[in-house]
């Protein structure tokens, strides 16, 4: 391997300064991993706000990114941790297929669009679209997303511990959506829904995968997801197609 | 796709560092707006004098020019910079346009130069040797044209007023019907460029004694299409988002300065980033500072 990298310090760590080293020198290392490697735990600094860094990941190990990443950082990630001390751009684990992401700061836009699997953590707000088109994927904001989340979203669930912004949902399939606080406005075939005990049970777990079951109070969440007027064939708009 | 970045400087020791700070985030949004940029600077100013920001052809004679009109020119490239009582304002225009027709005046202000050309984003900024200047404020741009063609005239940022620039990353889709209000009202839009269009319609309600902050808030009305706006005016600077939020947008602020930028990899090279708070401006929200003499 050709990376200008520090010595390792511990068994299986390796340091990456993205100052120094090329993003697709890293990127590269990253994807040629073996599923039994013994680099499982690559810490990365200087991320600057570099696009696309550990994108594509394949592999069981942890990537720890010391600062803020711009766009699609870990987007279709398999497997892998990827934890961000900073904020991350637009699109944060786009596609993700499974695995966890961990923002430790806030995300933009599109965080965790149309991702089939995997955990999305995200500690502090989310902007607009979050989990847009979500396929499968978990994702736990800890703060409060912007307009438009899960347009369109089709599986998995979105938990906010915050507020949600307009248009919830908006022609939403079957994603579940947990949010505690208040919501702007929901978007269109999105609705109100009870909280049975097996949604209840449901949110504990995400809460437990995300570490914070028993700091909040599951009865403040309320659940949200599709009145199903919009994707069933209805022989009233018969002439629409 | 282009690039904004601005920087508003709360404290003047970061002052002489404008334009190097400028630069650098320029320089890095080169790669979304490679085919011309501009910036202005809010630098120093002489009360009762405004400086007209002049712009020629290449090798226009701005010394020669200076001398003939009784005002010296400070060159930079293509652009050159006079300052003239502001009762001589009207004489000297006219005397300019008479000796150098093909000589334009792209700025008037106080405090304000403005600078653009077409060309890569890093060449521009050195041509103009920007990592020079200082000054309280300043924005940019980096530009893919998509609206109109690629010139001079239709880079950023657009003055419609003394001391007022606009740059712009988005389209407006409602620009004509715009610039045909503001032609009834008696501003001109020089260019067939939609930033334009937006910068007028800020000099409009102005006019009409809005403040910056309640000119942004009204164009959240008049104005329709894809818009991240930097406003920059002699004291004050501006953010305005589109209520959809298409244009992306980050921003940073410190007990120093405020700064925009498209990406946060225009600001990691601030001072003092590492501890900024740094936060996306929301959609349809007006943020404005202002440092009032």
């Amino acid at each position: 391997m050709n990376l200008s990298l520090k010595p390792a310090t511990a068994e299986g760590e390796t340091f990456v300064d993205l100052a120094t080293t090329p993003l697709r020198e890293l990127n590269g290392a990253l994807h040629k991993l073996a599923p039994d490697t013994n680099q499982t735990l690559w810490k990365i600094a200087n991320p600057a706000g570099r696009h696309a860094i550990a994108a594509g990941l394949d592999a069981p190990i942890t990537v720890e990114i010391d600062g803020p990443v711009g766009y699609y950082c870990a987007g279709m990630n398999k497997q892998a941790r990827v934890i961000v001390h900073g904020n991350a751009g637009v699109g944060v684990g786009e596609n993700m297929m499974s695995g966890l992401i961990h923002v430790k700061g806030d995300a933009s836009q599109a965080a965790g669009a149309t991702a089939h699997g995997g955990l999305l953590i995200i500690d502090g707000n989310a902007s607009a679209r979050c989990g847009i088109s979500m396929k499968g994927i978990d994702i736990v904001v800890k703060g409060s997303i912007g307009h438009m989340s899960a347009f369109m979203a089709q599986a998995g669930t979105l938990t906010v511990l915050g507020d949600a912004g307009e248009a919830l949902g908006d022609s939403l399939y079957e994603a579940k959506l947990f949010v505690r606080g208040s919501v702007a406005s929901l978007g269109a075939d999105c609705i109100e829904k009870e909280m049975r005990e097996e949604h209840k049970a449901m949110l504990a777990a995400k809460l437990e995968a995300a570490g914070i079951l028993g700091e909040v109070d599951i009865s403040e969440f309320r659940r949200y997801g599709s009145a199903r007027t919009l994707y069933h064939f209805h022989v009233d708009n018969v002439s629409s197609y | 796709m282009c690039g904004i970045v601005g920087l508003f400087l709360k404290q003047p020791k970061l002052e002489p560092e404008l334009g190097a700070l400028l630069s650098q985030m320029l320089d890095i949004m080169c790669d979304r707006g490679p085919d011309s940029a501009g910036f202005a600077v809010y630098g120093a100013g002489t009360p009762g004098f405004v400086k007209l920001t002049l712009r020629g052809p290449a090798g226009t004679d701005f010394a020669a020019l200076g001398a003939e009109i009784g005002h010296p020119v400070i060159a930079r490239d293509t652009h050159g910079v006079l300052s003239v009582p502001v009762a001589e304002e009207a004489t000297v225009r006219a005397a300019l346009a008479r000796l150098a027709p093909a000589v334009k005046v792209v700025g008037a202000g106080a405090r304000m130069e403005l600078y653009k050309e077409v060309g890569l984003p890093a060449d521009v900024a050195k041509r103009f040797k920007l990592e020079t200047m200082s000054g309280t404020h300043a924005i940019g741009h980096t530009r893919m044209a998509t609206e109109s063609a690629v010139t001079t005239d239709g880079a950023h940022p657009f003055s419609t007023g003394p001391d007022q620039c606009l740059v712009h990353n988005g389209s407006l889709s409602n620009h004509a019907g715009v610039r045909r209000l503001l032609a009834r009202e008696g501003l001109e839009v020089t260019t067939e460029n939609d930033s334009e269009v937006a910068a007028a319609y800020l000099t409009y309600r102005m006019r009409g004694g809005d403040s910056l902050g309640e000119a942004l808030e009204h164009s959240l009305g008049d104005l329709d299409g894809f818009y991240t706006f930097v406003v920059g005016t002699e004291s004050g600077f501006g953010v305005l988002r589109d209520p959809i939020a298409c244009k992306p947008a980050v921003m940073a602020e410190t007990d120093d300065y405020v700064a925009f930028a498209s990406e946060y990899r225009a600001l990691a090279g601030l001072p003092g980033i590492e501890t900024a708070r740094v936060f996306e401006p929301e959609p349809a929200k007006v943020y404005f500072w202002d440092r009032a003499a």
